[in-house]
């Protein structure tokens, strides 16, 4: 496991996985949505809007999945120094931020018809607004800092700060009396969603996970091109630098 | 050591003072802000008073993100943020006392100022101490949250907005209880300590790990 921590090695590893990971994520997604359109029932109070459920719920949990992987990555970069743990953060949080843009639309789309409004500010929904607010607080930080090091390292502590928020999201719901429903699926006692929506769901996560995981692959294999070069680039311009200085034509 | 802590207190509060501005100017901004929101919502006392609670927060909250961008910058660049680093008091206590002499200067004249404007806002006099009591616990954790993005925008040329973004987030705990003790004070369901509790408890963690997240962004940063 440990030989994949060298960058060429996991070049060479997620070539092979991406193909894999990208056709699994794409059929698991047909036969997910299949589902949610085709097999399982309208909802008795909602109608046909359930549906939006597939989407929105997947997406909410990769959001602060996400964040967790950022996290242990976070803990990489500051503990271990590894190069390719700040990599995997950078990659993340673009993605990260995506997601939780799904899932805020979509949990948009589904409030309106449900409770009438567009957004409510409720704990559920504040949070994760400030969830996406810190991963595009993220986002600006890597692409201020210019070189790579000192922005893992700063990014890395903000994410370590920033994870204060998951507990409030996870458990927004329970702490406060709020319009957004209570957890349903994973809980103490079991799902309280029928077996017919709950297969449809779970398919719909497990591809969209394996979408975020390639993806992910694919941004750090991106970024580890993109520091090759920046590297090449530093010493060629170096070499043109250091032969000028010695050519004959720069002393006159 | 605490020596050398209480000498960095005063020449924090010193230089601020010999610099000028900081303070006052933060005062300033506080009253423009007080000044420009009824320009935005009409004068209607009734409906002033009811959202001034949330009015002098913003306020605040905005005034105090003004100044942080200075905490370590000037510091850091005429290079004694690199005496601070090597010497004998731990950079943790060190970024702790800077926020506390930076509160001085910055947040303290807000939480001075605030019954004052208050008063242009119609606020009647239990909110108005409301306000005035949960800025007093509340700013210190508004400095403490933002010396994390200070540290870790500091060697950035223009790393102001780029740090409000960073720490805005972070504040709305704070923002949120600091509303609601007001609101609690001035009467309503709420009874005023669950929510002033919770404030202080908000101060007391960023107090207590505010400065080692800031600590570890200054000493990443050579």
């Amino acid at each position: 496991m440990l030989r994949y921590a060298n960058p060429a090695n996991f070049l060479w590893l997620a070539n092979r996985l991406i193909p894999w990971l990208g056709a699994s994520s794409a059929a698991l997604a047909a036969l997910g949505l299949y589902g949610a359109f085709f097999v399982a029932p309208a909802d008795y109070q909602q109608g046909e809007t359930v549906r939006i459920m597939f989407i929105h719920v997947p997406a909410a949990w990769l959001s602060t999945f996400i964040y967790g992987v950022m996290t242990l990555s976070a803990l990489g970069t500051l503990v271990w120094r590894h190069p390719l743990a700040d990599v995997a953060q950078k990659a993340a949080a673009p993605l990260g931020a995506a997601f939780t843009l799904i899932c805020l639309v979509t949990g948009s789309l589904w409030g309106k018809p449900m409770w009438g409004t567009w957004w409510v500010w409720d704990a559920r929904l504040t949070s994760v607004l400030v969830l996406f607010l810190i991963y595009l607080g993220l986002v600006a930080l890597w692409q201020t800092i210019e070189d790579p090091a000192r922005a893992a390292r700063a990014a890395a502590i903000l994410t370590l700060v920033g994870v204060v928020n998951l507990p409030v999201i996870k458990f927004s719901v329970d702490w406060w009396n709020t319009l957004h429903q209570p957890a349903s699926v994973f809980r103490m006692g079991g799902p309280t969603i029928d077996k017919s929506m709950l297969w449809p769901l779970l398919v719909m996560a497990i591809a969209a996970t394996l979408l975020f995981l390639t993806l992910h692959l694919m941004a750090i294999r991106n970024e580890i091109l993109r520091r090759r070069l920046r590297r090449l680039s530093i010493i060629a311009a170096a070499d043109e630098t250091a032969g000028h200085a010695f050519s004959p034509g720069a002393a006159q | 050591m605490t020596e050398a802590l209480l000498a960095l207190f005063f020449r924090e509060i010193q230089i601020s003072r010999r610099i000028g501005g900081s303070g006052s100017i933060g005062v300033v901004f506080f009253l423009i802000l007080v000044t420009i929101t009824p320009f935005a919502i009409g004068p209607d006392l009734n409906l002033l008073s009811r959202i001034g609670p949330a009015i002098l927060w913003i306020a605040a909250l905005l005034s105090t993100l003004l100044g942080l961008d200075r905490l370590f910058q000037s510091d850091c660049e005429d290079g004694s943020l690199d005496l601070l680093r090597i010497g004998s008091a731990p950079l943790e206590l060190v970024v702790a006392v800077k926020c506390l002499a930076h509160w001085t200067v910055t947040g303290l004249p807000l939480v001075i100022f605030t019954p004052l404007f208050g008063l242009m806002l119609a606020l009647d006099s239990p909110t108005l101490w409301g306000v005035v009591i949960s800025l007093l616990v509340g700013t210190p954790a508004l400095t403490f949250i933002g010396a994390i993005g200070a540290a870790l925008t500091v060697s950035l040329r223009r790393g102001g907005l780029l740090m409000a973004v960073l720490i805005l987030p972070f504040t709305v705990p704070v923002l949120i209880f600091g509303v609601s003790t007001a609101g609690a004070a001035g009467g309503g369901v709420i009874p005023f300590w669950t929510p002033f509790l919770v404030q202080c408890a908000l101060t007391l963690g960023s107090l207590a790990l505010a400065p080692f997240a800031a600590a570890a962004a200054l000493r990443g940063d050579d």
